[in-house]
């Protein structure tokens, strides 16, 4: 399909031989949709991220069936050709502003810089961009600000800045890694809104990544849950919300009190235990010491069940028996 | 999450070629400690006798060596492996007393002026300061052609003037520990201030001191043997390699291994420190969050 | 009956980088014993600030803070601790990593050197035991444990000398979402079961609306509005509060996200906007209200500062 932009088959990630932090990840983005993977610290999310940017630190090892943007093969290009993807037609965004952005160096040369190395633009022609692109995530007087030093903005102005420098070149995939989650839930609120603006402008593809749950029901198109180095359920969004399957993605929700719904005195649903390590050579549901539903058998293989049209789930529960 | 830019696993894993100078400089430091603590027992002849027929006797790997003599004999016919090894133990005497001396003061005014910040850290650094104006050699000069020269003074000149680097590293991880939580949930709890400072902050900053005491020691070795050197360290007739390496000077050029012998013992020792000091760093480096 | 905490003018300010921060900027509130206030607010309201004025381990620049109805100021240290202890965000900074979980919570016993050392140890492990936490964890070292297991550590160092009052700073923000709700609950069964105080700090509504049985909402160093819990998020009454709860992102796919007005202005504390300090940034705004600094309206236990919410001759809220 032409309209899928970021296609990833069966990733695997170890790290030396101590742990493996994906194991087996499939997913694909399409033109103009996001895609959001949520799951909670450790399950694999981040680095399923920087293993697409071919980012990993040294003595991580990767491997998949396929990682493609676009017919392009990301696996294995090396390294020089992958440079010039990375600000160019592929974009991230990280978590933290404050470390993101460069204190030495001016916000209007930090972003000039990235469409100075992929165009071979001027620096009088780099500057003009940055200062529309400024505009464009809604950052008023754009020509002051160009002059500006990161610790002159506000963690919201930021990530505005580093939204902006994403786009720079005109990407054509996104990545955005918990983009709001160390920022103030009212700027939060801003920041996706202007994420979903941009997006619909541009036509971008967005792999979106986050814990929180009301950030996908209200951004993503399609979920991919994650635990444990597994993508446990995969669905549209809706689907994902009305009937979720998996006991994971069950016991997620079930965790978070939601305004106004909250009845004082009953406590609220939680998953007992923690996340777990996962050594190599693990084999079955990563998720069974936590689960109530599980059985010697889910120490084997798991089976990978469809709920309904584009809703897989990993478990080796029948829809039915998991809904009550 | 940010677990995919660093390396996991256990703190004691270390790449294989600083593993290994480490240990060599553990080895080093150790032989030397063994050395200056049996150098009475293990000493081939003693070094302070005077023989004058059997001045400048060549070591044994050249002509005419003497076993007897494994590393020949000086000017004035003194077993030079026994002035070796006596000399290890100045050098490591000084070291150690000068450590602890500098570290005691160093550290105290350090974590005082880290922990209660404001006209205490004011002082503290006013001091620091000043210590640092403070040219080493000519106080040495001073204190020499008023109280004499000797080990005593020599240790004592040293600690007094070498704690400046302990008190700014203990200010500065002090200053850092100082804003963690358990420092506030510790005050909370109502313990003291003392225990805090002993129990809280000196704990988690002792790995950045040790590295300093280590580098301290090296200094101090290299500093008595200068002033050695020029006089105004430890008096002769005592073996010191610095001493041993100023007499040597007027014979250099025909028997060249007088000099070079404490000038090599002098280097091995103090790599072999900063090589442990910096093993020591690795080893117990920063515990990353998470 | 006496409050358990009575906070009467607190101002608090600090000096950074030349220029004065005003984090705590007159704050008054009083806290029933056996009650929950939640304290929420964004970066920049001084509810980090304030609870540590509230536990002693700060100066305040004036007013006074009385806990049981004692003066905090100048309060033994022992004494204070017997009262108050807190519960902190970061599990990862909360806790000495060079000391063993045994020593850490029983350390607020070895400052009271009252006890034997064997029945401190004795509380210790009963504490644990309390918290969820198995007795071999005792020996261990923090950094062998989860985030979530730290946590409950910190509240079992908080609760052994069993005070009147805890103080959580955002005690679940850094945890992951299923743990978060282990420690609520843990949290919620402890107060019941031990009749405590507590004043909890979130910037997360939801969580405090589970918890609380009051709600303050803080704003650049002041209380802009306070009220019972379900009456604040049933019928919030100042503009920024409403802003705050229409921010929260529910898991309904249905809806969008929300634009919630409030402008590219961001919150800074030390410059605080002359009149009411959040008029450059709310939909509400009218001209009055970047002169007049609004009064606080306290009606029918409720409290508002805006300029808005004077009631009409006739009473009731605008």
């Amino acid at each position: 399909m032409s309209d899928t932009i970021l296609s990833i088959g069966d990733l695997r990630v170890k790290f030396g031989d101590r742990t493996e932090a994906v194991r087996g990840l499939s997913l694909s983005v399409a033109r103009g949709e996001t895609h959001c993977i949520v799951g909670e610290s450790g399950c694999g999310k981040s680095v399923t991220s920087l293993a697409v940017m071919g980012l990993l630190a040294r003595g991580a090892i990767r491997s998949a069936d396929h990682i493609r943007f676009r017919d392009q093969d990301l696996l294995g290009l090396p390294e020089r050709a992958m440079a010039r993807l990375r600000g160019d037609k592929i974009a991230m965004i990280f978590q933290e502003p404050m470390t993101s952005l460069n204190p030495a160096y001016t916000i209007g040369s930090q972003m000039a810089e990235v469409f100075e190395r992929h165009r071979g633009a001027g620096r009088r022609a780099a500057l003009d961009r940055a200062a529309e692109l400024l505009e464009r995530v809604g950052i008023s007087g754009p020509g002051m600000r160009l002059g500006q030093y990161p610790h002159q903005l506000s963690g919201g102005l930021r990530q505005r800045v580093m939204i902006a420098m994403a786009l720079m070149c005109d990407p054509e995939l996104l990545i955005a890694d918990e983009p709001t989650t160390a920022l103030d839930v009212t700027v939060q609120a801003q920041i996706l809104r202007l994420l979903q603006k941009l997006q619909r402008e541009l036509g971008l593809a967005m792999l979106l990544i986050t814990h929180d749950l009301g950030v996908v029901a209200r951004m993503a198109q399609r979920v991919s849950v994650m635990y444990a180095g597994q993508v446990v359920e995969s669905a549209p969004v809706s689907d994902l919300f009305a009937a979720p399957t998996h006991p994971y993605t069950r016991g997620l929700l079930a965790c978070i009190p939601v305004p106004g719904t909250v009845r004082r005195g009953d406590p609220l649903g939680s998953i007992p235990g923690v996340v777990p390590r996962i050594p190599p050579g693990f084999v079955g549901c990563g998720f069974r010491d936590r689960c109530a539903w599980a059985l010697p058998e889910c120490a084997r293989a798991v089976p990978l069940r469809q709920a309904s049209a584009g809703h897989t789930y990993l478990c080796r529960l029948m829809p039915d028996e998991v809904r009550p | 999450m940010s677990g995919a830019f660093a390396p996991t696993g256990a703190r004691w894993r270390l790449p294989p070629v600083r593993h290994l100078a480490t240990l060599l400089g553990a080895l080093i430091v150790g032989l030397a400690v063994i050395v200056a603590l049996l150098a009475p027992a293990i000493v081939p002849h003693d070094p302070f006798l005077q023989n004058l027929d059997q001045r400048l006797i060549p070591p044994l790997w050249m002509d005419g060596g003497q076993p007897a003599h494994p590393l020949g004999t000086d000017q004035l016919g003194r077993d030079y492996l026994s002035r070796l090894i006596y000399g290890t133990r100045i050098s490591m005497l000084i070291g150690a007393m000068t450590v602890v001396m500098s570290g005691l003061i160093g550290i105290s005014l350090g974590v005082l002026g880290g922990f209660y910040g404001g006209r205490t850290d004011d002082l503290v650094m006013f001091l620091i300061t000043c210590r640092l104006a403070i040219p080493l050699i000519l106080v040495a000069l001073t204190v020499v052609a008023l109280v004499g020269s000797s080990l005593t003074v020599v240790s004592l000149t040293l600690g007094l003037l070498l704690w400046d680097r302990f008190a700014v590293v203990a200010r500065t991880t002090t200053m850092q520990v100082r804003t963690l939580d358990y420092i506030a949930a510790a005050k909370a709890a109502g313990a003291s201030r003392l225990h805090i400072l002993l129990h809280e902050v000196l704990p988690n900053i002792l790995v950045h001191l040790i590295v300093v005491a280590t580098l301290e020691m090296a200094l101090a070795i290299l500093l008595e043997a200068a002033l050695s050197f020029l006089g105004l360290g430890v008096p002769p007739p005592l073996p010191s390699w610095g001493l041993m390496i100023a007499e040597a000077k007027d014979y250099m050029f025909f028997s060249p291994w007088i000099i070079m012998i404490p000038g090599i013992a002098l280097f091995v020792l103090v790599m072999g420190i900063n090589l442990l000091g910096d093993g020591l760093r690795d080893l117990l480096g920063v515990e990353r969050p998470r | 009956m006496t409050p358990a905490i009575e906070v009467r003018n607190l101002y608090r300010s600090f000096q950074q980088r030349g220029q004065a921060v005003r984090a705590v900027d007159g704050v008054s509130l009083s806290l029933a014993a056996g009650e929950v206030l939640g304290v929420v607010g964004e970066s920049g309201c001084g509810k980090s600030t304030l609870a540590r004025l509230i536990m002693g381990l700060l100066p305040p620049g004036s007013g006074e803070v009385l806990v049981d109805g004692r003066r905090l100021a100048g309060m033994d240290r022992r004494e204070r601790a017997r009262l108050i202890q807190p519960v902190f965000q970061d599990p990862y900074s909360s806790l000495n990593p060079r000391q063993r979980i045994r020593d850490i919570v029983g350390l607020p016993l070895a400052a009271q050197g009252a006890l034997p050392k064997r029945r401190q140890r004795d509380l210790v492990m009963e504490m644990l035991a309390r918290v969820g936490l198995s007795s071999d964890m005792a020996e261990r070292l923090p950094g062998q444990l989860s985030g979530g297991q730290r946590q409950r550590v910190a509240i079992a160092r908080a609760l052994v000398l069993h005070p009147r009052i805890v103080v959580c700073d955002e005690p679940t923000s850094a945890l992951d979402v299923s743990v978060q709700a282990q420690i609520l609950n843990l949290l919620a069964d402890l107060r019941r079961e031990l009749g405590l105080t507590y004043l909890f700090i979130s910037h997360n509504l939801a969580v405090v609306e589970h918890i609380a049985t009051e709600v303050a909402v803080m704003y650049l160093g002041r209380i802009v509005e306070q009220a019972p819990v379900e009456a604040l998020f049933r019928a919030p009454a100042h503009p920024y509060t409403r802003a705050l709860l229409a921010s929260v992102l529910t898991p309904d796919p249905a809806q969008g996200i929300p634009d919630v007005g409030l402008g590219e202005d961001y919150p800074d504390p030390a410059n605080i906007p002359a009149g009411c300090r959040f008029h450059p940034r709310c939909p509400q705004a009218f001209d009055r209200c970047a002169t007049i600094m609004p009064d606080n309206i306290r009606r029918d236990g409720r409290l508002v500062e805006c300029l808005l919410a004077v009631p009409p001759p006739g009473g009731g809220y605008g």
